[in-house]
């Protein structure tokens, strides 16, 4: 730590009210970068740099919280005085009334291999160049485009009861995309729908091949322009990780924050079809199916030691042989409903207070080589990467599409289709899980959003491939 | 630095910054800030309250045709900050190094300085808070009370200086029966008026009444359909994604495709415009060009015009009109039909009433087939008269459907909406929009 952030560090203490009942200083410093090739073309770089501090102040039944930019000692003394304020005009009228959180001490940083500075700009500008050369390499591509995208996020978390918690985040997201048309007809291809980004250094491009993936990606994205469109029925479906990921997410996922089940989020991101009585002994989901909520992954997007209020993270089984066995709820949330949770209490930055998100949420592996699920269908259709996205509020009723189907006939993959969808019901799909496979892809989601005000947060998935039985797949318009 | 000072603050410190240009480097400053107070509902008690008090300023620091881009927080100490902007301008000067010409460069070289305020006065939150929790009067509100002010700024090394303020509150709110049994509404403004809460907070506890009926669950299939303005505005949400950029446009992804390749057109009725004038956002972009008071993208049911931002104005050969990087409208605006508003139960006669829409989706972009949900206030009319709420349902159809062959009008008002949207800084943007009457609205789960 540097003479300065030691200063920094004493002045944040110096600022929490040693008075109240609980209080806390959670600084955070997020740097970023951004460089894109399209069509030939640089696009300018850009940079970022956020940074501010959020007090939160516990007192006399009551809470509040004051997040600023100005770190000035008069910003800091006028954000604690402001959450000061707060608590006192919410004492008695929240929806709970003292603070359950440890006052923890702990660090963590994300394990890098290959420090992403080891590519210089004049690397990754010569790295998206040639990608975007590969992707605009067929006639009929009218729009490409490679990017790289970095975060640098460091945290600090100061309670008035000696409380510090210190990480330091290191996030990666590369990307490819190509666009093909002919008449009315326009296909999409990417690299796994900014997916395969996760925590490290330029280790992450070698992770899901990001070098070689361009002339895969144009040539698929040129080949979904001559194929026939999804057909339409009740079928067998295979999920390739990189659609298993918005499954999970959408309806696995938000279902199981206990945040929405205790009704915070009705007004926004919606409800949950999910009811406190249902752990425990809710069949979600086929003897096949196993989640993890694990912020232990290394790489993986949001690995973690510790949330936003301090609690220490660990892996821990939300669905196991298909039945529910507990929330994601962080501190708050356990305490007002009064069931066990996780360490999700996440904020999407330092103007934002933490609210239960997901972290890594993930499908366990199965039994089953990906052949073998193959093999079990006899009509069907194998879909990858998600490119469409739709769930009601309680998050039940679903349709997903993905950029590329492949259609199965009696075990084996025959030609690629357009457009493909499917819709269903989250509390059966998951009950129609008919198979495993072995494989574990480890992803991200880099744009979920909820909480009031709103806030974007990145999540991780990881899946294997995963065959459905008796799925309502469809294609587009003819 | 306080809120009055924000402007001045941005003056100095691009003063500062243009005196330490070399050669004929330019730069271009965007300043946003806010200061903001935000206060979360559950079962009409306070979930979390708090204020956001942020300052940021992104710098595009030019040579010939490189540049390179970056911004960072104000911390109000002007040290600081002036240690930051010399930092950040360093780092781009490194990067810019390595950069090669941008072909698609392009930025506001006149002196087209300008100035919007929208004043409001939000009220003390502790007051927002007795007011809504009285108001709620024991019923279960869930929402969010947004109020503060925003400023958005552009100053440029060559004397340019565009300012926008706005003081404001929005409070968002669903009233809940049971379940997903639950009525929406909200109000926004620039002045705080306790008694015109009190009427919609009134409006919203009668509507509960009907939510209390044993719903309807309705198979899929085609039904005649009313979408109030709250409803048709996440079907423009969807046509505004992509639908009105010239990038999008140029590169086929536009869900709006088949209006350009097929000749395929919109109900007569439906106009659409960018109504900046209209509504409560800035005029000026990132790159200092300020916007016409309004454009006209869809007249008559036909496609009229683009949102053209400077990029794609140098890559396309056409003039900008003042549209961010990504091409989305920030105040559009459809103009009201001939239906009379107060009469929408009988016109509609049997039918979906559809309050909200919700997480919507392209099933079928280059055909605009789009899926959603329904959501709060939905009922099921009979005759003219509202009989049960429903089931939420799923639909998937095509705008071309909706607002054309399907569409039977639309009312002879249309209702301001400004957004609630408050990710990562609260939304400027707004929407103007009647409500449609659709002969066949098609659902499918």
């Amino acid at each position: 730590m540097t003479d300065s952030e030691t200063r920094f560090e004493e002045r944040l203490l110096a600022a929490l009210p040693a008075d109240a009942d609980y209080a806390s200083a959670r600084h955070v410093v997020e740097r970023g970068s951004r460089l894109e090739v399209r069509n030939g073309v640089v696009e300018p770089s850009s940079t970022a740099h956020d940074e501010g501090v959020m007090f939160s102040v516990w007192t006399g039944a009551g809470a509040g919280y004051a997040a600023t930019s100005d770190l000035s000692d008069e910003g800091l003394a006028r954000a604690v005085e402001q959450a000061r304020g707060w608590a006192a005009t919410t004492a008695g009228r929240t929806v709970i009334d003292s603070p359950p959180f440890l006052h923890t001490v702990g660090e963590y940083a994300s394990p890098v291999t290959d420090s992403f500075d080891s590519l210089s700009l004049a690397d990754q500008v010569a790295l998206l160049v040639e990608a975007d050369a590969v992707l605009g390499g067929h006639a009929r591509i009218v729009d490409r485009s490679a990017s790289l995208v970095r975060h640098d996020i460091g945290s600090l978390l100061l309670t008035n009861g000696g409380g510090r918690v210190a990480q330091e985040i290191r996030q990666v997201f590369p990307d490819l995309r190509a666009t093909a048309n002919e008449g009315s007809n326009t296909q999409n291809r990417t690299y796994g729908a900014g997916t395969l980004a996760g925590q490290g250094g330029a280790e992450v491009l070698a992770r899901h091949g990001f070098r070689d993936a361009a002339e895969r990606i144009a040539a698929e994205a040129v080949a979904l322009l001559d194929a026939p469109n999804c057909p339409t029925g009740t079928m067998d479906l295979i999920l390739a990780p990189d659609q298993m990921a918005l499954q999970i997410h959408e309806s696995i996922g938000h279902p199981l924050e206990l945040d929405r089940i205790l009704g915070d989020e009705r007004n926004y991101a919606g409800t949950s079809f999910v009811t406190r009585e249902m752990f425990g002994s809710y069949q979600y989901g086929s003897e096949l199916l196993n989640v993890t909520f694990d912020p232990t992954v290394p790489g993986q997007m949001a690995s973690y030691g510790f949330d936003d209020d301090g609690t220490p993270a660990e892996r821990t089984y939300l669905i196991k042989d298909g039945v529910l066995q507990q929330p994601m709820g962080g501190t708050i949330s356990q305490a007002r409903s009064g069931m066990a949770g996780v360490a999700n209490s996440r904020a999407s930055s330092w103007n934002r207070a933490p609210i239960d998100r997901m972290a890594n949420l993930n499908v366990e592996p199965g039994g089953s080589t990906i052949d073998e699920l193959i093999a079990g269908v006899e009509h069907g259709v194998l879909m990858e990467t998600n490119v469409s996205w739709s769930i009601d509020d309680s998050r039940n009723k679903f349709q997903f599409g993905a950029e590329l189907g492949r259609v199965i006939e009696n075990g084996e993959v025959k030609h690629i289709v357009r457009n493909p969808n499917y819709r269903g019901i989250s509390a059966t799909f998951w009950r129609n899980l008919s198979g495993v496979a072995d494989d574990f892809t480890v992803m991200a989601v880099g744009n979920c959003g909820k909480g009031e005000p709103n806030q974007v947060i990145r999540v991780g998935h990881a899946s294997p491939h995963c065959r459905f039985s008796n799925v309502e797949v469809f294609g587009g318009e003819q | 630095m306080r809120a009055e000072s924000a402007r001045h603050y941005l003056d100095e410190l691009v003063n500062w910054a243009s005196a330490r240009l070399t050669g004929e480097e330019v730069l271009l400053a965007h300043f946003s800030g806010e200061d903001s107070d935000f206060v979360r509902f559950n079962h009409a008690t306070v979930r979390q309250a708090g204020t956001v008090s942020q300052r940021s300023i992104s710098i595009d620091l030019i040579d010939g045709r490189r540049h390179a881009e970056g911004s960072v927080s104000l911390t109000g100490v002007v040290d600081i900050d002036h240690h930051r902007v010399t930092q950040l301008m360093s780092d781009l000067r490194e990067q810019r190094a390595v950069l090669p010409d941008d072909p698609y460069l392009l930025y506001s070289t006149a002196s087209d300085s300008s100035e919007r305020l929208v004043d409001g006065q939000a009220p003390l939150s502790a007051d927002a808070i007795d007011a809504v929790v009285s108001g709620a009067d024991g019923s279960d509100l869930v929402g969010i009370y947004a109020a503060g002010r925003s400023f958005r700024g552009f100053a440029s090394s060559l004397g340019q200086r565009n300012w926008f303020a706005a003081g404001s509150f929005n409070l968002d709110w669903s009233l809940h029966h049971h379940d997903d049994k639950a009525t929406k509404n909200a109000y926004a403004g620039l002045a705080w008026d306790p008694d015109a809460l009190a009427t919609k907070l009134a409006w919203s506890r009668r509507e509960l009444d009907v939510l209390g009926r044993a719903p309807r669950n309705l198979p899929p299939g085609g039904y005649r359909s009313y979408l109030s303005p709250a409803a048709l505005r996440e079907i423009m949400d969807m046509l505004s994604w992509g639908g009105f950029s010239l990038r999008s446009h140029r590169t086929k992804q536009t869900p709006l495709l088949r209006m350009v390749t097929e000749g395929a057109r919109l109900h007569p009725s439906v106009s659409i415009s960018e109504d900046i004038a209209g509504g409560v956002a800035p005029d000026f972009q990132a790159a200092g060009f300020t916007r016409p008071d309004s454009v006209s993208l869809i007249d008559g049911g036909q496609f009229a015009g683009h949102l053209v931002s400077p990029r794609s104005a140098q890559e396309y050969g056409v003039e900008t009109n003042g549209a961010d990087d990504h091409e989305f409208p920030t105040a559009i605006a459809m103009a009201p039909g001939l239906l009379p508003t107060d009469d929408v139960l009988r016109e509609l006669g049997t039918g979906l009433y559809i309050g909200n829409l919700w997480y919507l989706n392209f099933s079928d972009r280059s055909a605009c087939r789009t899926t959603g949900m329904t959501r709060f206030g939905t009922f099921w009319v009979e005759d003219g008269e509202i009989v049960a709420p429903i089931e939420v349902l799923r639909f998937d159809d095509t705008a071309f459907h909706l607002l054309g062959d399907r569409l039977v009008g639309l009312t002879d008002t249309a209702e301001t909406i400004l957004d609630p949207s408050t990710y990562e800084q609260r939304s400027t943007e707004s929407l103007r929009l009647p409500g449609a009457l659709v002969e066949e609205m098609t659902f499918t789960l």
